[in-house]
């Protein structure tokens, strides 16, 4: 399951897409709307995604992961729309033979997501608003492309 | 013709998601500047270009029918 959506996300459904009976570990990972960044005050967050490509280059994170961890399976669900403060914005779910792969492989599709999936975010503040960009602190992609694969 | 697309600031500065423009045969890093004049969009140089929903360099040359998305820095997650 690799998927952006505009309803609530149920970490659950997530879960239960990566379940099986050769899995003997699953880390999840939820990334929640945070209420401060860097002493400013979030009053809500706007998401938005190219939604066509973002699905589809979630579902390279989901191949690139099992190359790397064989015998792993991810999914991953972002929303998009207006979410307020503690809303889930992403959960990530890896199922492993064994745990020390999940973690890691959980880890690197959250990190691949903030290089290289187009979703972007508008922090709204009581006195503005703006989007946000680059939270890897790289100088944008001077190449045009993003970081390679590793 | 080619279709081009923008996303997150870019749409707020040019006022529209989508626009058609004639590319063909030209490469990103020229589009880019044409999309520049024409659309009074910002900080094109620091966006990504996908054409057809992959990123491409750019020194891509477009096709007639390509879809091209400028890709601003992302912040997913």
């Amino acid at each position: 399951m690799f998927k952006i959506t505009k309803q609530p996300i149920k970490m659950e459904e997530v879960v239960q897409q990566v379940i099986r009976p050769e899995a003997g570990a699953v880390v999840t990972f939820l990334g929640t709307v945070r209420e401060l960044t860097n002493g400013k005050k979030t009053l809500y967050l706007q998401y938005e995604a190219y939604e066509s490509m973002a699905e589809k280059k979630l579902r390279q994170i989901g191949e690139e992961i099992e190359k790397r961890w064989p015998g792993a399976k991810t999914a991953i669900v972002h929303r998009i729309g207006r979410l307020d403060i503690s809303d889930i914005a992403v959960a990530i779910a890896v199922s492993t033979p064994h745990r020390k792969d999940a973690y890691e492989a959980n880890r690197y599709a959250i990190e691949r997501i903030k290089e290289m999936v187009p979703i972007w975010k508008k922090e709204h503040w009581e006195d503005g608003e703006e989007w946000i960009g680059n939270q890897q602190g790289t100088i944008a992609y001077s190449d045009g492309k993003p970081p390679q694969e590793s | 013709m080619i279709r081009i697309l923008f996303f997150a600031h870019l749409r707020e500065e040019t006022g529209q998601s989508e626009a058609e423009i004639e590319g063909a045969g030209k490469t990103i890093k020229q589009i880019k500047k044409e999309v520049v004049e024409q659309f009074h969009a910002s900080r094109l140089d620091s966006a990504m270009t996908a054409v057809n929903e992959e990123f491409v360099p750019e020194d891509y040359r477009v096709k007639e029918g390509d879809v091209v998305a400028f890709i601003p820095p992302v912040s997913g997650g």
